[in-house]
């Protein structure tokens, strides 16, 4: 209980950066200058900041199209990410994947792209060559529960739990894939039980909860380095927005009738406040510095990405081999 | 019944009464509802699966309606498992069920390849003609608002590769419809390549579930200079660079080839013997594409017309960058036609002339969105 506590204070920085930066993100996308899709993870910021909180820089990361939470929780530049959505020559890949493809070797995230499960398998190809190499690297992947329906998270695990390969799965399960719940896609039955058929260690947390979330990844990545064994973590948690887009979509009726209401009530962010206050003895000056800290940072990355040159078309043809 | 329920149905007909006379026009997503909902009416064996079919979406507008009129056991989501289901459903249609199952991007269907082609291309074959597998499965091309790499690729030529499988690519509202009743009808796989620029693009639809063959090119614009083979898309480009050249005296021929498997060679080989020179235009890649398909084949059985090298147009040989300055110059438009038609005729215009053309088909507008202008009716 103790290491994360005393890493509250920065994870809630870290939520409460992915916070703000989404939200900047959201009220400017209607200019119609971050010409891409952009998928929001609002509301579910504690997981990538619970777990990223005992990563080290070499530790690698891959994610999905939900990705800037996970991005910046890794140490992932903001300058690039923003300049990246912007698709200016400053981004993370000069402008050539956008929202859905975001990546900083440096701070060892690896990789996001949308299509679902597609990273899986890299993460533990990345395990695999860690252990290899005598490494005590961990790589981390983070997905939906959409994954649970393709057949490669399956053969992934499998593989994973045969090799003994230091890689912890972490199922964002947020009960939904676009609108469709998942009650209408899987049966009824404990997802964390496939990842336990497999072999693989299971546990699964509150992840509006970001001390819950620290302390159950602190564990599992512990174990995967120290030990070698596959881990699965269940965060259950819920997406604010709509699934891809800069807005609220409960109008269109997708959702049962409160359910947003309820959830946003346990914002991970509110809560972690609370802790602070009560258990803490924060005051109002220790948050509004924090948000000051953030606020000038979003700007910075705003101007970076505006004064960001455009890429140049001719480059576009590059890359497509390596030389 | 909710008020969506009806939508599907009797707003056609509504829209038949008011224009008693006139010919039919719907947007082509509107056709392909409707050639949804009359297969569904028609035959109970038809299915239609999809991840988000009876979403609030609704595929586009394309399934609005279904589940209410046909029920949830025939109008159905499925779980993210592209592969798996498409096995599911090839089973189902060598049992009698007709599924039609769709795909929001094309690129989620590669996930699918392995039961595609090597299960249902194979088991009529491969059983010595004993099993059928009448699957339709529909594909959506993405393109613009950066979808980027993995979202908007156009990869009918792996499909077309394969013998045992039909690769359509309707552009014209009535072909939507009549292409899609004729592939539910059809006892064969039938892949659907839908480009999502033609949606709102309206056409003449017939009210009647008339069926369109699925193996056959067909003459849409007549001309005596250059023959214009040309594929989804491409053909709304194509007609676009055509009515400028015209008004300069020069005319493109444009074939909507419709199909990339079987091919239709016939009216392009007809073309050649009067303009004896082709362009072939692709909304994919040309490395392997359908595009060198057409020209090999005009070659093969069309050399003694041909005056030059047949000239593609197709996309640059790399992925599509999300970043709308970085693939400004990446689709090849009605401009492009027009230079590389030109070229072909060893620039026939006075320069003036040439760039007024180019300007006039220039556009200026962002690339990443479809033309505002153009909503159709062909
Ligand atoms: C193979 C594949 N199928 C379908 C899609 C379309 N798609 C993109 S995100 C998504 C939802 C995934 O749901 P989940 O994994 O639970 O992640 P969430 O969006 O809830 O974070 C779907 C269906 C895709 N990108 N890739
Ligand atoms: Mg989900």
């Amino acid at each position: 209980m103790t290491q994360p506590m005393q890493s509250l204070p920065e994870m809630y920085h870290t939520m409460l950066r992915i916070r703000r930066v989404e939200e900047a993100l959201a009220e400017r996308y209607p200019d119609q200058e971050m010409r891409c899709p952009m998928h929001l993870c609002t509301g579910q910021e504690a997981v990538a900041a619970g777990v990223s909180i005992h990563l080290r820089q070499e530790d690698v990361v891959f994610s999905n199209h939900r990705a800037h939470g996970h991005y910046l929780a890794k140490g992932g530049s903001l300058d690039a990410m923003v300049a990246e959505i912007y698709g200016k020559s400053g981004g993370c890949c000069g402008g050539r994947g956008g929202s859905m493809h975001l990546v900083d070797l440096e701070a060892g995230f690896l990789g996001s792209a949308p299509i679902v499960a597609g990273t899986v398998p890299l993460a533990v190809g990345a395990a695999w060559a860690s252990k290899l190499h005598d490494r005590d690297q961990v790589a981390v992947v983070y997905f939906g529960d959409g994954c649970f329906e393709e057949g490669v998270l399956h053969e992934t695990m499998n593989f994973a739990s045969l090799k003994q390969l230091p890689v912890v799965f972490v199922c964002e399960n947020n009960g939904y894939s676009v609108y469709t719940p998942l009650a209408e896609r899987q049966p009824d039955r404990p997802i964390l039980e496939i990842a336990r058929a497999h072999k693989l260690s299971v546990d699964e947390g509150d992840g509006n909860d970001v001390q819950d979330v620290a302390i159950r990844a602190g564990k599992a990545i512990q174990a995967a380095r120290e030990q070698f064994k596959p881990q699965f973590l269940e965060l259950h948690t819920y997406r604010w927005l709509e699934h891809v887009g800069p807005y609220e979509d409960d109008h269109l009726g997708y959702r049962p009738a409160g359910e947003l209401k309820k959830w946003r009530k346990r914002c991970p962010i509110q809560r972690t406040a609370q802790v602070l206050t009560e258990e803490y003895g924060w005051s109002q000056a220790d948050f509004d510095k924090r948000e000051k800290w953030v606020a000038k940072e979003i700007e910075a990355a705003f101007q970076f990405s505006k004064e960001s040159p455009p890429p140049d078309s001719i480059t576009a043809s590059q890359f497509v081999y390596a030389e | 019944m909710d008020r969506r329920a009806s939508s599907a149905a009797p707003k056609s007909a509504n829209t038949a009464k008011k224009n008693r006379g006139v010919k039919r026009q719907l947007t082509y997503g509107e056709a392909i509802r409707e050639g949804l909902y009359q297969a569904m009416e028609t035959d109970p064996g038809v299915v239609v699966i999809g991840e988000g079919v009876p979403d609030p979406k609704a595929i586009f507008e394309t399934t609005r309606g279904l589940r209410e009129k046909f029920g949830a056991d025939r109008v159905l989501d499925m779980p993210l498992a592209e592969n798996g289901m498409t096995g599911v459903c090839i089973g189902a249609a060598m049992c009698g069920v007709r599924p039609v199952m769709v795909h929001q991007r094309i690129d989620f269907a590669l996930l699918a390849m392995d039961q595609l082609i090597n299960n249902a291309a194979k088991w009529h074959y491969l059983f010595n003609g004993q099993g059928r597998v009448p699957l339709v499965v529909r594909v959506l091309v993405g393109r613009g608002w950066g979808q980027g790499p993995q979202h908007a690729q156009s990869l009918q030529a792996l499909f077309a590769h394969i013998p045992g499988i039909k690769v359509v690519l309707p552009t014209m509202a009535g072909d939507a419809k009549g292409m899609l009743l004729e592939a539910i009808q059809d006892d064969n796989p039938v892949v659907i390549v839908e480009h999502r620029w033609l949606y709102n693009i309206r056409g003449l639809v017939p009210q009647k579930p008339k069926r369109e063959r699925l193996d056959r090119a067909r003459l849409i614009q007549p001309g005596k200079h250059v023959t214009v083979a040309a594929f989804s898309y491409m053909v709304v480009e194509a007609l676009a660079a055509a009515k400028v050249l015209a008004e300069y005296g020069v005319e493109l021929e444009v074939i909507d080839m419709r199909s990339a498997r079987p091919l239709d060679m016939e009216p392009v080989l007809d073309s050649l013997v009067k303009t004896g020179l082709l362009m072939v235009l692709d909304i994919g890649w040309a490395t392997c594409g359908v595009s060198a398909e057409v020209s090999t084949r005009a070659v093969e059985e069309g050399f003694e017309h041909l005056r030059k090298p047949p000239k593609r147009v197709t996309l640059p040989d790399h992925p599509v960058p999300t970043s709308h300055h970085l693939s400004v110059d990446y689709y090849p438009d009605a401009e492009t036609i027009a230079r590389e038609a030109l070229v072909l005729l060893d620039k026939p215009l006075p320069d003036d002339e040439s760039e007024e053309v180019f300007l006039r088909l220039h556009r200026a507008l962002p690339r990443d969105v479809p033309n505002p202008d153009f909503t159709g009716p062909f």
